[in-house]
Order: structure tokens, then sequence, then C-alpha cells
């Protein structure tokens, strides 16, 4: 999938969690992305991450990073 | 196993029933009979099994009271009052055969036969005709009256009378319609016809003209005939008239049926019972079943006339296979088919991995069939790539509700709608979609119930015959969450809420963080009206309306959940019924209306790449347990591929191989040329249907798949109504599409023996707590039940949430309005958002094999008279629409339904394929793609694109059929 597709998909994400009352909105998009997204696309996502491209929200970042287990 | 059939209750008991509660007890021909208050005399008497002779009467419509033939004599009762529209008192005693009643009765008939043609052996009703029933019935013998020896006339069944003379009373056949005639010489003017198109219908295309001799039965205005008038061809006055007057082609050229099976319609989620009536195998005519709990009696178009697809010569009765794309089809046997298959399946397995290969269950198919397609991707297989075409619809409908109430469904049954006194309607349009539905509706709406319509574009139901909508909210694609959430703040800044149902049944802190959030000024009616297009005054009238107004019940199809926020407004929904306390009871509730026939069903029987059987996630241990026991196999515990992941892994070349279930992805899925580019990067595509349908261009297996006519199963409507669908007939093409599965899965190892679907669903309902009761034997008896079914509700759940929701606590949840990144500009400064007619169905791969096409021949482009000018168009011209993703070209019709800057058309039919225009964004939670909203552009054209010429070459050319060899 292209890149430019799946970050606005985790943007959308995490625009919807932005708007919620949770102490841990990073927390519920990780939910959120382990309980609907296939491997392949969170490996994708582990790509974008890791080529250092841009375009994730700081919270669809963090988010990101939560599910992919790169920050603790 | 033989199949069951049920005897049909089906007396015709002459009125309806009466809803009261209080009982009255009267004599009858000398037995006590005790029936509910307001009952006439004629159903207290058919309740005895006392059969008074009747005409003007039918039990779908009230009494009338016209041709006196139910005439009785009640003691202490002066003459002899007509028994259908006298109610029963206590202590009454009737005598429904006296010398005096049969006097009037003889006389009666003797003055209808006196102007009826006696040519019953060869009339198309004979057999099934009230008329001669009755006149057999009051021992009629002779009919002393004769036409006047030297010419003139008094009969209206003559065209010429002896001497040559035209008759000016005489009109010739109706024969307009499609699937219905109107011989007006047959006519007994008992208006039934009239009654049932307004009353059942709702639609008063029928009127009686003229007064007494001259009056006759009428379709719309002067010189119209049926095709052109109002009537929408639900049937409703063919199956009330009691003579030939109104009668089915289908009869009159096969003859009466003698027998009947009940089952139910493939077409929407309404889910209508039908009796389907037969001559030994041969189908004659589909009449909606009245003890069926969706539709009590009544039907549409589709279900009642349009099933002609299943004999329709392009239907395919034979598997073939290709190794390329490129290559004609061959036809081969079963055998070689399946093992075809199995093989390159496994092989791309092989080479590319597990999760190289997936499939699509279907929302048309059985419960039980998309049971197996799921077990097969999970077990055989051995992955969760399994989606259903619910994900291009209600998929935010599962998430939504799930979320706020904890189950993916509606919380309503239709008969619910007899009690509701406000209506929402949004995003649906469900005259057009769900007309059953839509004639329950209208009949409340007739007898008081008031409406509020949120819609782009100014719908039938907005305003048609004696119903108009208080409010319709015209707001532009895209804003329904600003909407609804203007009059959420509408509803909690005036205190409108039901603050003890708040309390009582969601969490009230919760509440009160929602009701600060929803205060703001922001979300004010004033403050969104610029970017909704929604007048602020009319708003906020609705929201104090349905606040206000009594049971408030809202209804919502696909213009609610085909957007980028399809979740979110789902949601808002929710909030919307909770803090109004508009749950848990008749009347009210959040009534999601599905499309296709089965899709709540496919979601409930796991077709989900998250979720196995009953919503339960893939990860949930103690779930793969209860599976992994039964199937024998390990289930993957990580989400499958929904459709458009599947599409974009195949495109990235991780994704080889589909089985596709009853479904059209090229024609019914987004962005056209991306779905394309998915299916062509596939190395082996299995299209399982009854037609090559637009997908099926670029496969390679093709497995001729059964109709709902020719296998048993279930089928679970919009209200959570498991209804038994019946075979009726053989399978043309030799197997159901629940033995085709088996034989996949079989030849790939899996070693099935189910020999009949109700062993599925045994498996079913010991796998999943919600259907743990049901089972074949159970429906035989009940007809139908509404999950949750198990021992807490052994009698099934027509509404839900009753004391408790699902969840425990209701959950509100803030429901912020996200504008999409669809946005219009200099280049595409339209939007366009898509829908459907009556007469066609989905796609149309069966409705346009059907007469139905003389409805509608062809997708148009709706546009707004003032944007039609500023581009030079006219009215039936050929325009080009275009988005950022493609373009196609169809005609236009010019119409203020849609407000200006606003474009809208159906996506029936492969030619002009509205989904080239659609693009790739979706809702966030579910990826439900938004097909509401595109920005386009609207110009001038002298006709078909390249793209579409394109496209038709290569369809054409991949359907082609090497003759079989031998
Ligand atoms: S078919 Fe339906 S809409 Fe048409 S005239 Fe008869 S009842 Fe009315
Ligand atoms: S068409 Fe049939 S139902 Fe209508 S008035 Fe004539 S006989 Fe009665
Ligand atoms: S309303 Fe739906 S289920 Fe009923 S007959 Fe029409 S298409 Fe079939
Ligand atoms: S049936 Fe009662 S008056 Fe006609």
């Amino acid at each position: 999938m292209s890149h430019e597709k799946l970050v606005r998909m985790a943007n959308q994400i995490a625009t919807f969690f932005e708007s919620q009352p949770d102490a841990d909105k990073a927390g519920r998009v990780a939910e959120h992305l382990k309980e609907f997204w296939e491997p392949r696309m969170l490996e994708q996502l582990a790509d974008h991450l890791s080529s250092g491209e841009d375009g994730l929200s700081p919270l669809a970042t963090e988010g990101s990073k939560r599910v992919l287990g790169l920050t603790a | 196993m033989k199949d069951f059939i049920i005897p049909t209750k089906d007396m015709d008991m002459g009125t309806p029933a009466s809803k009261s509660t209080e009982m009255v007890t009267l004599t009858i021909d000398g037995f006590d009979v005790t029936v509910p208050e307001g009952t006439s005399v004629m159903r207290a008497s058919a309740e005895a099994g006392i059969k008074v002779p009747k005409l003007c009467a039918t039990d779908s419509v009230e009494a009338f009271g016209s041709c006196r033939l139910c005439v009785v004599e009640i003691e202490g009762r002066r003459g002899t009052p007509a028994s259908c529209t006298t109610p029963v008192a206590p202590g009454m005693v009737v005598k429904t055969q006296s010398s005096q009643v049969k006097k009037i009765r003889k006389g009666v008939m003797e003055l209808y036969i006196s102007d009826h043609p006696l040519d019953c052996l060869t009339c198309a009703a004979n057999g099934d005709c009230e008329l001669q029933d009755m006149a057999g019935m009051v021992g009629l013998r002779d009919v002393r009256y004769e036409a006047p020896a030297n010419g003139g006339f008094v009969n209206h069944f003559e065209a010429r009378d002896t001497a040559g003379d035209v008759n000016p009373q005489f009109i010739p056949k109706d024969d307009s319609n499609p699937y219905f005639t109107y011989d007006p010489s047959k006519c007994i003017v008992c208006s039934r016809c009239v009654r049932a198109c307004e009353e059942v219908q709702g639609t008063f295309a029928l009127t009686i003209e003229g007064s007494g001799f001259n009056s006759r039965v009428s379709a719309g205005a002067g010189g119209d005939d049926f095709l052109s008038s109002d009537c929408v061809s639900c049937g409703a006055c063919v199956q009330a008239c009691p003579t030939a007057t109104l009668q089915e082609k289908s009869v009159i050229e096969l003859g009466t049926p003698d027998k009947s099976v009940i089952t139910t319609c493939a077409y929407c989620g309404v889910g209508c019972s039908f009796k389907a009536e037969l001559n030994g195998d041969e189908l004659v005519r589909m009449v909606p079943y009245k003890h069926g709990e969706a539709n009590r009696g009544h039907s549409c178009v589709k279900g009642r006339f349009a099933y002609g697809y299943a004999n329709h010569s392009d239907r395919i009765l034979n598997p073939m296979i290709r190794d390329k794309i490129t290559d004609p089809w061959r036809e081969v046997s079963w055998e070689e088919a399946i093992s075809y298959t199995a093989t390159r399946l496994r092989d791309l397995q092989d080479k590319h991995g597990v999760k190289s290969i997936g499939g699509i269950t279907s929302s048309r198919c059985t419960n039980e069939e998309t049971y197996l397609v799921q077990k097969l991707i999970r077990s055989t297989f051995g992955n969760n790539n399994t989606d259903t075409c619910a994900r291009v619809c209600h998929s935010p409908t599962g998430y939504g509700l799930k979320t706020t109430f904890g189950t993916s469904a509606g919380t309503q049954n239709f008969d619910s709608v007899e009690e509701t006194d406000v209506v929402i309607i949004i995003g649906a349009n469900p005259t057009d979609g769900h007309p059953v539905f839509a004639s329950r509706l209208k009949k409340r709406l007739r007898a008081g119930a008031k409406l509020i319509v949120i819609d782009p574009r100014r719908t039938n139901i907005v305003k048609s015959a004696h119903i108009e909508a208080q409010h319709h909210l015209p707001l532009l694609p895209g804003t329904n969450v600003a909407v609804l959430s203007s009059i959420a703040h509408v509803i909690v800044t005036e205190g409108l809420m039901d603050e003890e149902f708040i309390r009582t049944r969601c969490d009230w802190d919760e509440f009160a963080h929602y009701a600060e959030f929803i205060s703001d000024p922001r979300h004010a009616p004033e403050a969104t009206a610029l970017l909704t297009g929604v007048d602020a005054q009319e708003l906020r009238a609705a929201a104090k309306l349905f606040a206000t107004g009594g049971n408030g019940s809202i209804y919502y199809g696909l213009g609610v959940t085909e957007h980028s926020q399809g979740s979110t407004t789902v949601m808002a929904i929710a909030n919307l019924a909770m803090m109004t306390g508009n749950l848990g009871k008749n009347g009210v509730g959040v009534n999601p209306l599905r499309g296709q026939n089965n899709v709540q069903g496919a979601c409930d029987m796991g077709s989900f790449p998250h979720e196995l059987p009953g919503y339960r996630h893939v990860s949930d241990d103690a779930t793969r347990d209860v599976f992994e026991a039964i199937w024998g196999t390990k289930i993957d515990p990580e989400p499958g591929l929904r459709i458009p992941n599947m599409l974009d892994a195949a495109v990235d070349g991780t994704f080889k191989g589909l089985y596709c279930q009853g479904e059209d992805i090229l024609q019914s899925d987004p962005d056209t040329k991306h779905v394309q580019a998915g299916l062509a990067a596939m190395e082996c595509v299995i299209v399982h249907d009854l037609f090559l349908n637009e997908t099926a261009n670029y496969a390679h297996v093709f497995l001729p798949g059964s109709t709902f006519l020719e296998k048993d199963g279930t089928f679970t409507n919009a209200e959570r109504r498991i209804n038994r669908v019946r075979k009726v007939m053989a399978p043309k093409n030799g197997y159901a599409d629940w033995e085709i599965t088996m034989m996949l899965a079989n030849a790939m190892g899996s070693g099935w023996t189910y020999t009949h679907p109700s062993q599925i669903m045994d498996e079913i309902a010991s796998t999943t707590p919600g259907f743990a009761n049901v089972n074949y034997e159970m429906l035989e008896t009940r007809g139908s039940v509404q999950w949750p079914c198990n021992d807490d509700k052994p009698d099934g759940s027509p509404i839900m949430h009753i004391d408790g929701f699902a969840r425990g606590k209701g959950q509100f949840i803030i429901t912020e309005y996200v504008a999409t990144d669809e946005k219009t500009g200099p280049r595409f400064p339209l939007l366009l958002t898509t829908g459907r007619i009556l007469s066609q169905y989905n796609v149309g791969a069966q409705t346009r094999r059907t007469e139905n096409t003389v409805w509608h021949e062809e997708d148009l482009l709706e546009i707004h008279p003032h944007d039609a000018e500023v581009r030079g168009i006219q009215d039936g011209q050929f325009v080009r629409l275009a988005s950022r993703a493609g373009e196609t070209s169809l005609r236009a019709t010019i119409t203020d339904r849609v407000s200006p800057g606003v474009v809208y058309t159906t996506f029936h039919h492969p030619d002009t394929q509205a989904n080239v225009i659609t693009t790739d964004y979706s809702d966030w939670a579910t990826n439900c793609p938004e097909y509401k909203v595109t920005a386009v552009q609207v110009a001038l054209s002298n006709g078909p694109s390249d793209w579409q010429e394109d496209y038709n070459a290569q369809a054409e050319q991949s359907r082609r059929i090497l003759p079989a060899a031998e």
C-alpha cells in the first residue's frame, strides 16, 4: 500500500482518539491498530517510521510506535 | 432430509385483526365466540370457522361495506347489517344464514354476474376467483337479466353488440405493466385494489372514477396507464383483487399454481416472507406471506416479481477455468474445476506464504454458506483474510453500535414503527431501498406520526401522497456529524434530555463530560449552518420535535455509514437515542436499514477479518479454543486483511489468490481502477456467482452458483430476524452454494461431512452464544426468531437493551466533526453522492436481467437546474462526470431534488460504472469507503468516455467461452 494512504489512515484514527477523553490517547490508537490492522500493514507502518518520512501526526506517531513496540 | 413444507394457514379473515386487549363474547349461529373488541362480525365468524360470503372485504384492508353480500341477521337489530362493517358487541346473537339473507345474497350475485363475462373455463383466475366461489356459495343458478334484443348495452364486457355497434363502456385490457394486467371487463368495482394501494402500499395510484354504473378503477390521471401512472408495481392491488381483473401475467401464461413453499426474499434487508407458488418445480408466482413478521403480507416489485433472472440465458451453469484472464473460458467438470482451484491455491500458499490468499463471503448467500466460507478461510486456508461486502456498507454500524451499546445490530423489530411518534430518517431512502418498511412507516405517518428527513436530496419520503416531512434538512454531503452534533447541542443546551434514563442506563459522569463538549457554541446550529447548509431555525425545530414528540426512532442507511466519519456518525445517532431515552421499548430505537438481504447475517457469521462468529475478536483465546476444538485446526490470532487492504496487498505483490462468493467487487467497490489493478495482480481469482459478473473479467475460475430458490438455509434481516430460505427446485447448476464451498474445502484436505444446512446451523448454535437455541426444528414451528435466542431469551429478542445495555451502561462518545479530505475546488467544484432506486437492486446483476428494466434502463445524473444552466446542459444530454479518480459519461436529468452544488447518481449499471469516479477515501475506523462524497466536475460530452470503451472491450474479450470440448 502506498505510504501516503497508510499515513492518511493512521492519521484519521489518531484524529478520532485525539478528541476522546482518555488519559492514554496513544494507547487507544495502538489498541485500534492492533485490533484492526493486519500484520503486513503494521510492517509497512514500521517501514514508514524507520524511513524517516513524515506525515504522521504526533499522536499517530506515538500510537504507531506503541503498537510496534518501539517505545517503552 | 426431506424439505418440510409449512401448510399455509392462509384463510382470508375478511377484515384486519383488532389490536384491542379487551375481549368480547358473542354467539354466532349458536356457537360462543370470544374476540378482541373492535373485531368485525365477519372476522369473528371466521375465527369460529364460519365463512360469511363476501366480495368487497379482505383482511389486508379496512372494510368498506359496498357489496352487501355479507349481510347477516342480528337479534334485536333491524334489517340485515353488513357483517364486515359491524363490530361485535357483548352478548350479540348473530345468524349468518336465514331465508332473508340468502335471498339478498342471491340477488346481489345475480346483479354482479349479469355484468360479468361467463368465460370462467378459459379465465386466468379459474379456480382462484372469489366471484366464482361466491356464486357457488350463494347457490346462484340463473341470471334473469338480459341484454335488450334490439342492440344497446347494459354491460361493460362486450366490445360490440350483436348489431356491431361499439360499446362505449368497454375498456380494453391494460398490458402496460410488465408483470400484471388490468382487464376492466372483469372488474366488479369492489375497490379492494384502491384501498390496498392506499392503505397497504401508501402510493395512492388508483382511484374509482365516475359513479354508479359508470364507476371504473383508474390508474393515475386521465390518459395514464398502469406503467405511466404513479404505480410502483408492488402487487398489493393484484393480491387484493378477487377476480381476474388484476392478474399476474405469469399466472395467465403458466396456469394457477397448486403448491406453495414459504421462503424469504433474497433482495433487500427487509427480509420479506413469501409463498413461492409452483406447479411441479415450475415457479408460477411469488406471493407475500401474510404471517411473515417482517412484511406482514406486503411486498415490493423486486421480491414479488423480479425473479426471472433465475432462468435468464446469461446464467452460467457449468464450471469454467482458464490459465490467464486473456484466454477464453473453458467449460470443465466440477471435479476438474475444484481440483484445479485447490491446487492453484495451495501452490500460491507454498510459494507466497499462508497469508497470500483469502476470500470474500457473500451478503446475498445464506448464514450457513457464509459461515462455511469464513470457516474455509480460517480453518482450511489457515488465515483470517476474510471479509464481506458489509465492509463497504454497514461496517461502521458494527463498530459504532458495539462501542456505544455493546451489540452490533439494530435495536428494534419492524413492528415497532407502528408505535413511533417522531421518526428521523438520515441517509436512507426507504421508499426505494427498503420499500416494504417504507410502506409500514408511511401508514404510521398517515396516522399522525411526525417525520424529520436528513438527506442531501429530497427523497420520495419527504413529500408524497398524504405525507409531508415536518422538517427536511438538506445537508451538504459529508456533514452528517456536524448536523447530528447540532441537534444534540439544542437538546442538551435547552435541557430537553431524559435525565432519568441517562442516570439509570448510562454513566452520568461520562454524560456530563459529553454535555460539556456538545454545549460548546461551536456546535450550535447557527455556527454549523455555513458548513452544512442547513437552516439553523429549521434544525432547532427538528431537534425540539425529536426530543419532545413522544416515542422517537431513528432509521438510517448508507448515507450515514459510507463516509470518512461513518463510525462517528453511527455513534452520534446512538448518543441522540440515549440522551432522549429512546431505547429499550416499542416505537423507539436505532435502526440501521441493511442493504442486502443477509448483511446482518454475514456480519453475525464472522465474515470480518478481526472477528469470529458472534463478534468475538480473533485475539481472544477462549473464543479461538471453542472453534479450534470443533474444527480441529489452529486459528491465527492476528486480524486478517479487509477488502481494500487485500487489493492494496495484491498491488504490493503479497496477496495472490481470492475466493469471491456472490459479490461483484469490481462493480460495487470504490475506485474501480484500483480494484482492477488489484484483481489483475492476483494469480488466482475464483468467482462463485450466477453470472459472469464484472469481477469475473479478472477471474481464472468460475464456479456457477445457485439461486435462493434452489437451496435451504437462513437469512437474517435488518431486525436480526432469522428467516428460513427453502429449496423449491433443484439447483440448475447441480449444487447448492454450501456444497460447492465444502467441495473446495475437502479438495484442500478438510474432510467436512455436512449433508444438510441444518447441521451447519447446529454448529453455529453450539459455538455462538446469541444463536444457542436456534435450530431448524424451532424455525419450522415458530416461523422466524430474532437473535439473541438462548436460554436467557428462549423466544428471541424483538427489542434489545430493555433493562440494560448489552455492554452494561450505555456509552456516550464525543463526536467531533472532521471535514473529509475530499474537498471541492476549482477543478472539481461539485459534490457527487450516490444511491439507488426502487426497481433495480445494487449492482443490478439480478434486476437488470428482469423486466424491471422498463423502469430504469440506465443510470442518470441528477443535477440542479442552476448547475445545469451554467454548464449549458439540457435534460437527457450525455455528460462527462469526472473526479480525481476517473471519469465516465452518462445522461443528465435536471431536477431540484438535489441542491445546487450537489449531483447524484445510482450504480446499477456496469456501463456507467459510477465507481470509476469514487475515491479510495474511507471511514477512519473500518475502512468503509466514502461513496457518498466525491468532488466532481460535470461537462457536456458526446458519448462514452475512452475508459468506458476500453472497459467494454476488455469485458467482451474476457467473457468469451470456448465451445465444450468433446
Ligand atoms: S401495484 Fe402497488 S402501487 Fe401499483 S397500483 Fe397496485 S397497489 Fe398501487
Ligand atoms: S380491479 Fe379487482 S379489486 Fe379492483 S375494483 Fe376491480 S375487481 Fe375489485
Ligand atoms: S422490500 Fe426487500 S425483502 Fe421485501 S420484497 Fe422488496 S426487496 Fe424483497
Ligand atoms: S363484504 Fe361486506 S359489504 Fe362487501
